[in-house]
C-alpha cells in the first residue's frame, strides 16, 4: 500500500474556478481509478492558485488480477460462428474450453487479465486526466500553439509532480513530465523544492512559504481578518465569499489592517463596501456595536458618523444586500489579503492599498455628489434615452407603462392602503389565509365602497410618484459604476431629496423580490410599484411573442412571473389576472404604435417589416373567459398559461402536487392566483382522504366508461354558440362557455383561433348544459336535475335515484361553497357523492339494451362528473 | 548609462527599453503615428499576433480616450496617455518571470510590494480578438494587463502570443510616490509631466467635448470606411486596417461630443468592427502563402 500525491503547477488559476477545479480533479481521478480496478480510501484535494494537488491514500501496489469467462456458442456450432467468438475475444480455438450447459456442450473462452502495477494505471491516468480536464474557459500557450490541437489549460501548465510512494510515476503530457520537483511561493521561496513523498509534501511546501491546503488559508485569512479589525477596536463585517476569493489569490495569506480617510463615510455604506469588495476585495469593518452610540453624536470623540438623518424612520433601514449589521456603523478601515509577509511588516502594502482605495473612494463621493445636484425627477429624463427594447420604446416608454399600471392597481382596490397583515410566509399561502380573507373581502370593488376614497387616492399618487422616479438612479453616475446598486441608490437619493419616505422605499425595494427566499415586499406603495413593473415585463414580452424557450430566457421572465406570484400570494392580493394582463399589454401595445411613429422615417420599415400590424391583429383577436364571461386579447391568456406553469414549478418546493394545479386551471377562467391555490390545497387535503380517494375512483371509472360510450361534450365552446344561448336560454346577458373546455391554448402563430369562428352551429346544443356562471349554476343545475328526473321515460333503480338525489342536493352545495370560496366545504359536497355513486357502479348496469335507460344513464354520469367539476378537473389528478 | 526609474518618467521607459532589449530579445519599436485607443492596436500587436512567425517587440503607444478627458483637473484621468507594450510570440515558458523582473528594473521590490495575478480575461470585439490573463496588481493597483491572445481578427492564435500592457503613468506615480499624475518627474531634473501635458489636456478635452466639428466628424468616420472598403478591394489590407483605426477612433471622438444616441452606438460599433475584422481577413489571406512556404504545416 502506498500514497499517491500528483501536483498540477501551472501559472495562476483564476479564484472562482478553484473549487470547481478540485471537484474536478477528484472526479477524474476517481473515474480512472475505478476504471483500472484500483481501490480508493481516502482522497484529499488541495489547490492554491499556483497548483491543483490531489494525494490518495493507501493504494494498492497493482491491481488485482482477473479473470473472466465469456460463453460461446454451442458445441458443433458453424465454424465461422467459433471464429467470430475467438476473435472478439482475442483468444485462439485451442484455448476455448467446453462445458457443459443444461446438458449441452458449450465453448467458454477463459480470459485472464493480469494485475497491473499501479504506478503504470496512474502512468496513463495522469494524462487522460489532464486531457479530460474541464475548465469554464481553457486556452492554448507557448511553441506548442503552433497547432490548436497543442494542450489546453486553464493557464499554461508548468510542472507536474507525480510521486507513488517515494518513487516518481514516469508521465509525459505535452512535453510536461511527471517528476518530483516543484516551487514554493513566488517570491518568498527561490529555487526548486524536491517533494519526497505525500507524506511530506504539505510540509515541504509549507517551508517553501506555500500553504496548500485552501481551506487552512480560508481559516487563516478569516481569523486574520477578524483579528486585525478587532485589535484596531472594530468589528469585521464577515464576508465568506471574499475569504475564499482571498484565499484563492494567495498562497501565503496576510490580512492587513489599514485606515480611510473619514470624510468619505459620508457616502452611503453600501457604496464603500461595494468599492471595497468588488474592486479591492477588501473586508470593511464597523464600529463595535458597544461604541456604536458614538455615532450617533456626530461630535462625538471622533465616532463615526454617517449621513443618515435623524427621521426615526430611516434608523430601521437596513438594505439587505450589504450585510451590514444594525447595530454597528461602517467604520474607515478596510482589511485587505497580502500573499507575501513583508519585510516592513506590510506598511508600504497597507499605504498602497490605502491609496487605490482612497482614489476609488474619490471617484464614488464624487458620484454621490454629482448625482444628488439633480433631482430624480430631472433624472429620469434622460431614461428616454436609453433603449428598454427597440418595439417596446425606451426606459421612458416603460416608466410612464408602470406608473400608470401602478396607479391602476391602487384604483382598482387591488392594492389597498393597509399594508398586508398576513404572517410572512414568503412564497406560500395557506389554504385558511387565502380562503378566509378572500371570502371576507371581493377587494376588487369592495374596498372603494369603504370610504377610505382619501386614502385610496392617496397611495395611488404615491404610486405613481414612485414609480415615475423608480428607474431614475439608473442614469445616475453611481449606477453608472455600480449597477448592483440599482434602487438602492435611487431611494438614498429620494431620501436625500426629502421625498415622502414610502415613495423612497418603494423606489428602493421596488425590484424585490428578486428571487426564491429574498424578502417580499409588503408596503403598499412598494407592492404595487413593483407588481406593475414585473406585469408590464410580461406583458411587453409576451406580446412580442419573445416568452422563454428552453433554457433561454433572455428577459427573466420566469423570475418576474415567480415575483408576482410571490407578490400576490405574500400579501394575498386579489387580482383577476386576465383584466390586469390586458390591462398592461393595452399599454404596450400603446408604447408600440408609439414607438413606430417616432421611428417612422427613419427605421420603421427595417425594425418593423410587417410585424406590427400583425401582431396587433393578433391582439384582435379576442377570446373569451368562461369565468368571468369576458373577452381578452390573446396575451392575456398566454401570460395566465405562464403564470400556471410558474406557478406549478414554485409549488412543488411547497409540496403542492403540480397536477391538481393542473386540475383547477383545466376548469379554465380561474385568473385568482390566491383563490387558486387555496383551492388547490383543499384539493390535496381531500384526494388524501380515504373519501377523495375513492371518489376520485368513482369519477375515473365514470368518465372511462363516458370516453368509451363517446358521451362526452365535443364541440368546443364558441363565441357565437354563447350569444345564441342567451335567446334560447333566456339568462340575460350571461355568455356562455363549456366548463370542461378551458380557454384555448393560443400557438404562437395565433393559429386555431380564428378556425374556432368559423364552425357552424347546430342548434341542438342543450344551452344550459353549456352555461358556467357561479351566479346562476345551482339554480340551473336546479332546473337541470328537475327536468332530467321528470324527464325519465322509466322508473329509475334505488341506486340511481339515490345518486340523483345525492346530486340533487351535492351541485348547489358544491357550487354556493366554490362561490363563498370556503373549498373545503365543496369538498365535502363532493365527499357527499361517494356513496351514492358507488353504489350506483355496484347495481345499476349503466348499458342498458334499453336506449332510453342507456341514455339517461350515461346523461347522469355526465352530471356526475360536471358536478364533480364545479370543484376541479379530476380528469388531471394523477394516480 | 545609470538609469533612475525612481525619479524619472523616461529613465522608467529607458530601462523597460533595456531589459526588454536585452532579456527579451524585443525590437524596440516606435509609437504608431496614428490616434488610437489603445496600444493593442499597433500593428505589432495586432497583425503580427497573426501568422506562425515568431514576433518579439516592446514599444511606446501614446492612447486616446476621449471621454476620458477632464480638463487637467483630475488627479487619475487623461484624454492622452501613454502604455508600454511588449509582444512576446509564442509566449515564453518563463514570461512570468521576465515580466516580474521586468518590474524590479523599475524599482518594485516583490518583497516588499504586493504583486499578485488577479483573473482578468480581455476581449476586443472590435479586432475579432479575446484571450485570457490577468491584470496585474501592486498592493491592490493594477499595474498591467497580461493577456495571451487566444484568438485576433477572428483567427485562432497559432502560436499563442503573450502581450503586457503596462500603465506608465500610473507605474510611475507609484514608484514615485506622488498623489497626481501632473505632478510626476519627468526626467529627473525637475522638469513634471504636468510641465509637457497640462496645457495639452486642458484644450484637447475642450476640443473632445466642446468643439471638434461633428459635421466633419461624420463625415470622416464615412470615409475612412469608404477608404477601407476601397483598401481591401485592391488588395492593401495594412492600409485597411489604418482606416478601421481611424474610423475607430473617429467613433470614440463622436462619443466625446456626445451626438451618437445609444441606439446608433451598437450601429456604429459594428460597423467598425466589420472594418477591423475585414481587414485582419484580408491580411491573414494575403500572408498566407508566404507564411505557409516558411511553414508547411501550419494553416489559418
Amino acid at each position: 500500500m502506498k500514497d499517491f500525491l500528483l501536483e498540477l503547477r501551472s501559472e495562476e488559476i483564476p479564484a472562482r474556478m478553484q473549487a470547481g477545479a478540485r471537484a474536478e480533479l477528484a472526479k477524474l481521478f476517481r473515474r480512472e481509478m475505478e476504471a483500472a480496478g484500483v481501490g480508493l480510501g481516502d482522497v484529499t484535494v488541495w489547490s492554491t492558485p499556483r497548483r491543483l494537488a490531489l494525494i490518495a491514500k493507501g493504494l494498492p501496489d497493482a491491481t488485482a488480477a482477473v479473470s473472466e469467462e465469456a460463453k460461446g456458442p454451442p458445441e458443433g456450432a458453424p465454424e465461422a460462428a467459433l471464429d467470430g467468438f475467438c476473435r472478439k475475444n482475442g483468444v485462439t480455438k485451442d484455448q476455448l474450453q467446453l462445458r457443459d450447459v443444461k446438458g449441452r456442450n458449450t465453448w467458454f473462452a477463459v480470459i485472464d487479465k493480469p494485475g497491473r502495477a499501479t504506478k503504470d494505471v496512474l502512468a496513463d491516468a495522469i494524462p487522460a486526466i489532464i486531457r479530460d480536464f474541464a475548465w469554464p474557459k481553457s486556452m492554448r500557450w507557448g511553441a506548442a500553439s503552433l497547432s490548436t490541437e497543442s494542450m489546453r489549460w486553464v493557464r499554461p501548465l508548468s510542472g507536474i509532480v507525480a510521486l507513488l510512494g517515494d518513487e516518481v510515476v514516469d508521465c509525459e503530457v505535452h512535453g510536461v513530465t511527471g517528476g518530483a520537483v516543484t516551487l514554493g511561493h513566488r517570491f518568498h521561496h527561490r529555487g526548486p523544492i524536491t517533494i519526497g513523498n505525500a507524506a511530506d509534501y504539505a510540509m515541504k511546501l509549507r517551508a517553501g512559504h506555500v500553504i496548500v491546503d485552501h481551506e487552512e488559508r480560508a481559516a487563516l485569512i478569516r481569523e486574520g481578518a477578524a483579528r486585525a479589525a478587532a485589535d484596531a477596536g472594530l468589528t469585521l463585517v464577515e464576508d465568506e465569499g471574499l475569504v475564499v476569493e482571498n484565499a484563492g489569490l494567495t498562497e501565503w495569506p496576510a490580512p492587513l489592517l489599514g485606515r480611510f480617510d473619514e470624510a468619505f463615510l459620508d457616502v452611503p455604506p453600501e457604496v464603500i463596501q461595494l468599492t471595497a469588495r468588488v474592486n479591492q476585495k477588501y473586508f470593511v469593518c464597523e464600529s463595535s456595536p458597544a461604541s456604536a452610540g458614538e455615532g450617533d453624536h456626530p461630535q462625538g470623540g471622533g465616532g463615526v458618523i454617517l449621513d443618515v438623518e435623524a427621521d426615526p424612520s430611516t434608523t430601521s433601514w437596513s438594505p439587505s444586500p450589504s450585510g451590514l449589521g444594525e447595530d454597528g456603523r461602517l467604520a474607515n478601515a478596510f482589511v485587505c489579503t497580502a500573499n507575501i509577509e513583508a519585510a516592513d511588516g506590510g506598511a508600504a502594502i497597507v499605504d498602497g492599498n490605502r491609496k487605490v482605495l482612497a482614489a476609488r473612494l474619490s471617484d464614488a463621493r464624487f458620484f454621490w455628489e454629482q448625482d444628488r445636484k439633480t433631482s430624480l425627477a430631472d433624472h429620469a429624463k434622460k431614461l428616454e434615452r436609453i433603449t428598454f427594447h427597440e418595439k417596446l420604446g425606451t426606459v421612458a416608454d416603460k416608466v410612464e407603462r408602470v406608473a400608470r399600471l401602478a396607479r391602476w392597481l391602487v384604483e382598482e382596490g387591488i392594492v389597498t392602503p393597509e399594508p398586508s397583515t398576513v404572517t410572512p410566509a414568503p412564497f406560500t399561502v395557506t389554504p385558511a389565509q387565502a380562503g378566509v380573507q378572500g371570502g371576507a373581502a371581493t377587494a376588487a370593488t369592495d374596498s372603494r365602497l369603504r370610504g377610505n376614497d382619501e386614502a385610496v387616492a392617496a397611495l395611488a399618487d404615491l404610486a405613481e410618484q414612485a414609480a415615475r422616479l423608480a428607474k431614475a438612479d439608473l442614469v445616475t453616475e453611481m449606477v453608472g459604476e455600480f449597477p448592483e446598486l440599482q434602487g438602492l441608490m435611487g431611494g438614498y437619493y429620494a431620501r436625500a431629496e426629502g421625498l415622502p419616505p414610502q415613495v423612497a422605499d418603494a423606489i428602493r425595494d421596488h425590484y424585490k423580490p428578486v428571487g426564491q427566499g429574498d424578502e417580499v415586499p409588503t408596503a403598499p406603495v412598494t407592492v404595487a410599484v413593483s407588481l406593475a413593473d414585473k406585469l408590464d415585463t410580461l406583458a411587453g414580452f409576451f406580446v412580442l411573442e419573445q416568452g422563454p424557450t428552453g433554457s433561454r430566457d433572455p428577459f427573466a421572465l420566469r423570475r418576474a412571473a415567480l415575483s408576482c406570484q410571490a407578490l400576490l400570494l405574500r400579501n394575498a392580493l386579489r387580482i383577476h389576472l386576465l383584466p390586469t394582463i390586458e390591462k398592461a399589454v393595452s399599454n404596450c401595445l400603446n408604447s408600440i404604435a408609439m414607438v413606430v411613429r417616432r421611428n417612422e422615417e427613419a427605421v420603421a420599415k427595417k425594425l418593423f417589416p410587417n410585424a406590427v400590424s400583425m401582431r396587433t391583429v393578433s391582439e384582435k383577436v379576442r377570446l373569451k373567459n368562461p369565468a368571468d364571461g369576458k373577452e381578452y386579447g390573446k396575451t392575456a391568456f398566454v401570460v395566465l398559461d405562464f403564470f400556471a406553469d410558474r406557478l406549478k414549478v414554485q409549488q412543488r418546493e411547497a409540496g403542492v402536487r403540480h397536477d391538481l394545479i393542473d386540475a383547477v386551471f383545466a376548469l379554465g377562467g380561474e385568473d385568482d392566483l390566491v383563490r387558486l391555490l387555496a383551492r388547490v390545497k383543499a384539493l390535496q387535503s381531500f384526494v388524501g382522504t380515504e373519501d377523495g380517494a375513492n371518489l376520485l375512483a368513482g369519477y375515473k371509472r365514470a368518465a372511462n366508461i363516458l370516453r368509451k360510450e363517446d358521451w362526452l361534450p365535443t364541440a368546443p365552446p364558441l363565441q357565437g354558440r354563447g350569444r345564441s344561448a342567451e335567446g334560447a336560454g333566456g339568462v340575460g346577458d350571461v355568455v356562455t362557455a363549456h366548463a370542461d373546455r378551458p380557454h384555448p391554448n393560443p400557438s404562437p402563430e395565433g393559429e386555431g383561433l380564428l378556425d374556432t369562428e368559423g364552425i357552424a352551429q347546430t342548434g341542438e346544443e342543450d344551452p344550459l348544459a353549456l352555461v358556467d356562471d357561479p351566479d346562476l349554476a345551482p339554480v340551473i343545475a336546479a332546473k337541470m336535475a328537475e327536468r332530467k328526473k321528470n324527464s325519465l321515460s322509466y322508473m329509475p333503480e334505488p341506486a340511481e335515484d339515490a345518486l340523483i338525489a345525492a346530486l340533487d342536493s351535492a351541485e348547489p352545495e358544491a357550487s354556493a361553497a366554490v362561490e363563498a370560496e370556503d373549498f373545503a366545504a365543496a369538498m365535502r359536497s363532493l365527499a357527499s357523492l361517494r356513496a351514492p355513486i358507488d353504489r350506483f357502479f355496484d347495481e345499476v348496469t349503466v348499458n342498458d339494451p334499453d336506449r332510453d335507460k342507456r341514455a339517461a344513464r350515461l346523461d347522469l354520469l355526465l352530471r356526475f362528473r360536471d358536478a364533480v367539476h364545479r370543484v376541479a378537473d379530476f380528469s388531471k389528478i394523477e394516480g | 548609462m545609470q538609469r533612475n526609474p525612481a525619479t524619472s518618467f523616461q529613465d522608467m521607459i529607458l530601462a523597460l527599453h533595456d531589459f526588454w532589449n536585452e532579456k527579451g530579445g524585443c525590437l524596440i519599436l516606435q509609437p504608431y503615428d496614428m490616434r488610437m485607443g489603445a496600444g493593442t492596436f499597433h500593428t505589432a500587436t495586432t497583425l503580427r499576433a497573426l501568422g506562425p512567425e515568431p514576433w518579439n517587440a516592446a514599444f511606446v503607444q501614446p492612447c486616446r480616450r476621449p471621454t476620458d478627458g477632464r480638463y487637467g483637473e483630475n488627479p487619475n484621468r487623461l484624454q492622452h496617455y501613454y502604455q508600454y507594450q511588449v509582444i512576446l510570440k509564442p509566449s515564453p515558458p518563463d514570461i512570468q518571470d521576465l515580466y516580474l523582473e521586468s518590474l524590479g528594473v523599475i524599482g518594485i521590490d516583490p518583497l516588499k510590494h504586493d504583486i499578485r495575478f488577479v483573473e482578468d480575461d480581455w476581449e476586443s470585439p472590435t479586432l475579432g480578438a479575446w484571450g485570457l490573463g490577468w491584470e496585474v496588481w501592486c498592493d491592490g493597483m493594477e499595474v498591467t494587463q497580461f493577456t495571451y491572445f487566444q484568438q485576433m481578427g477572428g483567427f485562432d492564435c497559432k502560436p499563442v502570443a503573450g502581450e503586457l500592457t503596462y500603465g506608465l503613468e500610473r507605474l510611475a506615480m507609484y514608484i514615485q510616490g506622488v498623489d497626481n499624475v501632473y505632478d510626476l518627474d519627468f526626467n529627473g531634473r525637475g522638469t513634471t509631466y504636468g510641465d509637457v501635458f497640462i496645457e495639452n489636456e486642458r484644450q484637447m478635452s475642450k476640443w473632445n467635448f466642446e468643439v471638434a466639428d461633428t459635421a466633419a466628424l461624420f463625415d470622416l468616420f464615412a470615409r475612412a470606411e469608404a477608404e477601407c472598403r476601397n483598401c481591401l478591394e485592391n488588395e492593401v489590407p495594412i492600409a485597411a486596417y489604418e482606416q478601421a483605426v481611424e474610423a475607430s477612433h473617429v467613433f470614440n471622438l463622436l462619443q466625446a461630443r456626445g451626438v451618437i444616441s445609444v441606439q446608433e452606438r451598437a450601429s456604429y460599433m459594428a460597423r467598425v468592427r466589420d472594418l477591423a475584422r475585414s481587414a485582419c481577413e484580408a491580411y491573414a489571406a494575403k500572408m498566407t502563402p508566404e507564411w505557409q512556404a516558411k511553414y508547411p504545416e501550419w494553416s489559418v
